[in-house]
Order: structure tokens, then C-alpha cells, then sequence
């Protein structure tokens, strides 16, 4: 059996602890991604999928049970080691593109590689031009967000989570913000570096719409996993 | 560091008006202090200078007569009175010795023995009580440079020759050429020649001051060969009172500096010294709750963008250097363009001659050390004042942080 790429052991989360109003939100998840998933986590609001993915991303703690990143246990990790795993191994996309207004396209893509090591090699500002390329940005390089339109900002986006080279992608309704055409396309590049480059996704979705296009939906109602299926004869 | 210092640059850039606010609130900060320190200081210098241009900075004496009871005091019943003793004129013992011991002090500058004592003037119906002080020229010019100070007539102190101040020539209606006699007590008195006429600025000193040569005062004073008093000056002159101390121990003579002598000037320094730190202390701890809101208020602004940042893999320190460094990148450059106003003021004070105290203008004392220094604190306070912001940046929890859109 390969390493899976994430896997949830009895995953619990749990708000206000100690006080009157406490809350389970995430009630004992277990889930297995395998390497070069594109899979999509769906839900109603308020069924936790937000906590979810804050957990997924490292960016907050269990309350009990486990997260294992390619196999590591993380709940022990310290802030340091937390950041730095979700900045080596992890990319992130959001609903809003969350760029850095001050940095040209180039720059926020290198942002991930900067943080861990400082003044970016040239072999990283070729990787990120590409990366630039690949999303079909090549013009824009040297602009800034403000003169993006949505779309080719969550291209950048896009290209700045793939930029360390991540195990997995974690996108946040990344077309919630985007019109239907813009949408296709900004989908279409996350199935074009599933496939070529076996990267693995999780899409975090309330649109049924996108959810159908990946190859497992995994359904989540009020902090319980209710249903996970693969799509089979949809792949590759 | 590489990866702070430019996040720290272009959010200052980003955030223009703000950045120019916090600079324009450090650059009036330190133009106050630095302007301050250089008026106040340059006045100090100049009073304490004028103070020193017409006295020695330590001068020797014959100790005090006192009064020896024959029988030491002990338990037995005896009542006792000890009377003070009158003192008198007394030459310092072995003063030649004494000023060839004190020419190989090294802190010592000049070495000068003096005659002095009191005696009346008289000239026709006129008289007045005057001090004589008989000295050497050559010596006495390096302790108070009479010699530049004389307003008609020349410095000239030989046989009978002397020098007067403008108030006592006033007074007794002398002119340069004209005899004038003296008289000290004991019956001695002598007939002198007014050779020049001199105007040191200071009432007393012009008023009552007669200069003589050596041998005529030690005439008159009833002290053949000898003198009263030496007087020094010293390289460094708040190091006057612990040269005075260490003469005292080494040669066992009396020596006063004139920190002694003019506790109460130094007094009135030190005042003026502490109320112009407190105005200075101020200033900077509102310069510093200055920067801190604005700062504060950035952290709030781009708590969005360090959600970012702390999502992308920035690690809390690295953040809360990034707003540590805009403190310092900010104070840095408030600083330089409050030295540059400061330096503006104070040409501008120096040229139009604002800087009066007394008799005439001063200069302000204007060292690199002032903006070196300067500019160093307004950089350390940009930091501390940055401190309370950066914690708060750096404590921000990401997924928080990037909610608050």
C-alpha cells in the first residue's frame, strides 16, 4: 500500500471548550487521499467543510485525532514546523485570490519560496515565469494584482500554490468568485496539472456543478463523512 | 533577512500616506531634539566659557589658620571654648617648588602665582577698596587673558605700572598716564602709574581688580616673596574638581576648583540640563505613541495580507520582524530629515544672530555625535514603538486574519 497523500485518523474539532457553549463541529473524520486524486469535498453551509479545510491546511488544530501529511503525524508539530510543511507541501487556492497587492505577478507567485529562503535563486524565477506561462500569464508577469482581471488573478494564484512544488492542492471554492467561462478554465488548469504532473487535488465546493467534474466527491453533513464515491471510467 | 527587509519596504511604500505621516511626526521629533540639544548646550558652553574666561579653573591656597587647643578633649569635666582664629594674609609655603611640581601635572595647562589681597584706592578726594592682585604676565595671560581684554592704554605691569578696570577708572575719575595711590593696611602705601585700562565684562572684576607686578604687591601686602595663591587651568574643566582633589592629596596644599567655587552656576546647569532631557524625553515618547497607533493600525488594515503571507509559509517571527524593521526603516528616515530641518533651524537661528544670552550672541553647539546619536535613538524608538503592532501582526491567526475581508 503507497503512502497516501493525506489521511485523517478520527479527526475531531470542537469550539468554545470549556465553556458553556461548546461545540462539536467535526465529529471523528477518517479519509484516505491516495496520490494523484482529484477529488472534491462537498457540502451544505454550516456542515464544517470550512473547519475541514483549515485542519487539511494545517492551519489550525484537532482537537483529538490525527492528520498525516505523506504519511507524517502533525498534531504534535510545532507553529514553525507547521508552517513551514503547509509552505514545502501544500498549495493553496482561495475563493478570493488573496494576492499581495504590492508585489508584481511574478513575485507573489515566488512569495512561498521567499518566506522559506529569502532572495529567490534565478532557477526560481525561471520556474515561477513558467509557472506563469503555463497558466497562460505570460504577459503579465511584471503587473501588479490591482491590474489583473479576476480571473488572471487566481491564475496567479493558481501558479503561486503550485510553485513549491507541492504533494497537494487544496482549493477553496476557487471559482466561487469567477463568471461560468472563467471558471471552465481556471478548472481546466487544475485538471491539466492533475494530469500532468499527478498532482493531487482537493476541491472544496458547494457547487454540485464543479463537484461532478472530479473523480471522487466526498460528502460532508454536519461534521460526518455521509457519502465518498469515485467516478470510475472518468479517469485520465 | 533578505525576505523581511523587502516586505517591510513595500508595505511602507504601499501604504504611502501613512508611512509619510509616521516620518513627518519623527522627522519634527528629532528637529526638536536635536535643535534643543544644540541651543541649550551651545548657551551652557557659552555661559560656562565666559564664567572661565575671567577666573582659574582651580586655585591654590595657604590653608586656613586654625585654632590648636593645647589639651585634647576627653571625658574629663572640663568646659572648653575654642575661639576661631582671624585669619590673615598667609604666602603659600614653597610656592616656587610648588609651581615647578604643578608645571609637570599633565592635566594642569597653566600655572600661574598670584599676590592678592585688599587695599584702597585713592586719587584726589576719591578712594575705593580694590583688590591687588600682583602677578607675572607671561604666567597670569594663559589663566585670564587680561591682555586682550584692555580697552585704552597697554598691558604692562612692570615697576609701577598697573592695570585698572573701566568702572574703578570711572570711579575714580583715572585715566591712562595718571597716578593713583595705594594703600593696604598697616600704614604701607605707594604711588602707581595707570599703564592701561581693561574691561573683563564682569562688574566686579572691572570695578575692583587692580593688576600689578609680583614684587610691588608683595610690597605692599607686607609677604616678601612670597604668594597667596596659585591658580591653574585645566585641559578638561569638569575634570577641574578631581585635579583639585588629587593636587590636595599629592602636594597637601588647599586647591578649589571652580566647580566649588560656582556650585551655584553648576546647579542652575544642571537644572536647565535635566528640564530641557524631560521636554526631550517626551518629545520622544509621543514621537514613539505616534508611530506605535499608526503602526497599529496597519497591522489591522493588512491583517488580510499577513493571513496571506502566514498561509504562503511565512513563519511568525519572520513577521514580526517585518513590522519591527518598517519601526526602524521609519525612524531611520525621520530622522535623517529631522536632522536636516535641525541643521536647517539652526543656520537659520546662527544667521540671523537669535542665539543671545547677556552680553551678545553664542554659538550652538552643533556636533555629529548630536545627529549620530539622534538618529540612532529615533531608529530604536521606531522599533519599540513597533513592538505591541508586531506581536499583534505576528500572533495573528491566519484563517482569522484572511476571513476579515
Amino acid at each position: 500500500m503507497t503512502t497516501a497523500v493525506l489521511e485523517l485518523l478520527e479527526l475531531r474539532k470542537s469550539y468554545g471548550i470549556g465553556t458553556p457553549v461548546e461545540v462539536e463541529v467535526l465529529h471523528g473524520l477518517d479519509l484516505r487521499l491516495e496520490p494523484g486524486e482529484f477529488a472534491a469535498l462537498i457540502g451544505p453551509s454550516g456542515s464544517g467543510k470550512t473547519t475541514l479545510l483549515n485542519l487539511l491546511g494545517l492551519l489550525d488544530r484537532p482537537t483529538s485525532g490525527d492528520l498525516l501529511l505523506l504519511g507524517q503525524p502533525t498534531r504534535e508539530l510545532d507553529d514553525d514546523a507547521r508552517t513551514a510543511l503547509r509552505g514545502r507541501r501544500m498549495g493553496f487556492v482561495f475563493q478570493f485570490h488573496h494576492l499581495l497587492p504590492a508585489f508584481t505577478a511574478t513575485e507573489n507567485v515566488l512569495m512561498p519560496v521567499m518566506a522559506a529562503s529569502g532572495r529567490p535563486s534565478p532557477a526560481a524565477i525561471r520556474e515561477a515565469e513558467s509557472l506563469l506561462d503555463a497558466v497562460g500569464l505570460a504577459d503579465h508577469r511584471h503587473k501588479k494584482p490591482a491590474e489583473l482581471s479576476g480571473g488572471q488573478q487566481q491564475r496567479v494564484a493558481i501558479a503561486r500554490a503550485l510553485m513549491p512544488n507541492p504533494a497537494l492542492l487544496l482549493a477553496d471554492e476557487p471559482t466561487g468568485n469567477l463568471d461560468t467561462h472563467t471558471a471552465d478554465e481556471v478548472f481546466e488548469l487544475f485538471r491539466r496539472f492533475n494530469r500532468e504532473r499527478g498532482l493531487t487535488v482537493l476541491v472544496v465546493t458547494h457547487d454540485p456543478r464543479l463537484a461532478e467534474r472530479c473523480d471522487r466527491e466526498i460528502k460532508l453533513v454536519d461534521g460526518r463523512i455521509v457519502s465518498d464515491e469515485r467516478r470510475v471510467g472518468r479517469q485520465r | 533577512m533578505w525576505f523581511e527587509w523587502t516586505l517591510a519596504v513595500r508595505l511602507l511604500r504601499e501604504g504611502r500616506a501613512q508611512t509619510l505621516l509616521i516620518i513627518a511626526g519623527i522627522a519634527v521629533g528629532v528637529s526638536v531634539i536635536v535643535f534643543l540639544t544644540a541651543l541649550i548646550s551651545g548657551l551652557q558652553a557659552s555661559i560656562i566659557d565666559r564664567t572661565l574666561g575671567t577666573q582659574a579653573h582651580i586655585r591654590i591656597s595657604a590653608p586656613d589658620d586654625v585654632a590648636r587647643p593645647l589639651r585634647e578633649a576627653d571625658d574629663s569635666a572640663l568646659s572648653s571654648r575654642i575661639e576661631q582664629r582671624a585669619q590673615r594674609l598667609r604666602s603659600v609655603e614653597q610656592w616656587p617648588l610648588l609651581v615647578e611640581e604643578l608645571d609637570r601635572f599633565d592635566e594642569v595647562t597653566a600655572v600661574s602665582p598670584i599676590v592678592s589681597g585688599p587695599a584702597l584706592a585713592r586719587r584726589g578726594a576719591a578712594n575705593r577698596s580694590v583688590a591687588l592682585v600682583g602677578m607675572e604676565p607671561e604666567r597670569y595671560t594663559r589663566i585670564v587673558p587680561v591682555d586682550r581684554e584692555m580697552k585704552t592704554g597697554e598691558f604692562r605691569v612692570v615697576g609701577r605700572d598697573i592695570l585698572i578696570g573701566t568702572i574703578l577708572a570711572q570711579d575714580l575719575g583715572a585715566s591712562v598716564g595718571e597716578r593713583i595711590r595705594l594703600e593696604t593696611g598697616g600704614g604701607r602705601s605707594d604711588v602707581f602709574t595707570v599703564a592701561g585700562i581693561f574691561e573683563l565684562g564682569v562688574r566686579d572684576l572691572d570695578q575692583r581688580i587692580v593688576y600689578m607686578g609680583m614684587k610691588p604687591a608683595q610690597a605692599l601686602l607686607d609677604l616678601p616673596g612670597g604668594a597667596t595663591g596659585v591658580d591653574l587651568r585645566v585641559r578638561e574643566i569638569f575634570d577641574a574638581e578631581a585635579v583639585a582633589q588629587r593636587i590636595q592629596r599629592r602636594l597637601g596644599t588647599k586647591a578649589e576648583s571652580w566647580m566649588v567655587t560656582n556650585s551655584n552656576l553648576l546647579d542652575a546647569i544642571a537644572a536647565q540640563s535635566m528640564s530641557t532631557n524631560l521636554i526631550k524625553i517626551f518629545v520622544a515618547i509621543s514621537a514613539a505613541f505616534g508611530i506605535a497607533s499608526v503602526l497599529a493600525v496597519s497591522v489591522v488594515q493588512r491583517s488580510r495580507e499577513i493571513g496571506i503571507l502566514r498561509a504562503m509559509g511565512t513563519r511568525r517571527p519572520q513577521v514580526l520582524r517585518v513590522f519591527l524593521l518598517q519601526g526602524a526603516i521609519v525612524g531611520l528616515i525621520g530622522a535623517a530629515i529631522g536632522s536636516l530641518m535641525a541643521g536647517g533651524l539652526i543656520g537659520f537661528w546662527q544667521a540671523m544672530g537669535l542665539a543671545r544670552s547677556g552680553r551678545g550672541a553664542f554659538d550652538l553647539m552643533v556636533t555629529p555625535e548630536l545627529f549620530i546619536g539622534a538618529t540612532l535613538l529615533a531608529a530604536v524608538i521606531g522599533m519599540l514603538a513597533a513592538v505591541a503592532p508586531a506581536r499583534r501582526a505576528a500572533r495573528l491567526d491566519p484563517v482569522e486574519a484572511m476571513r476579515a475581508t
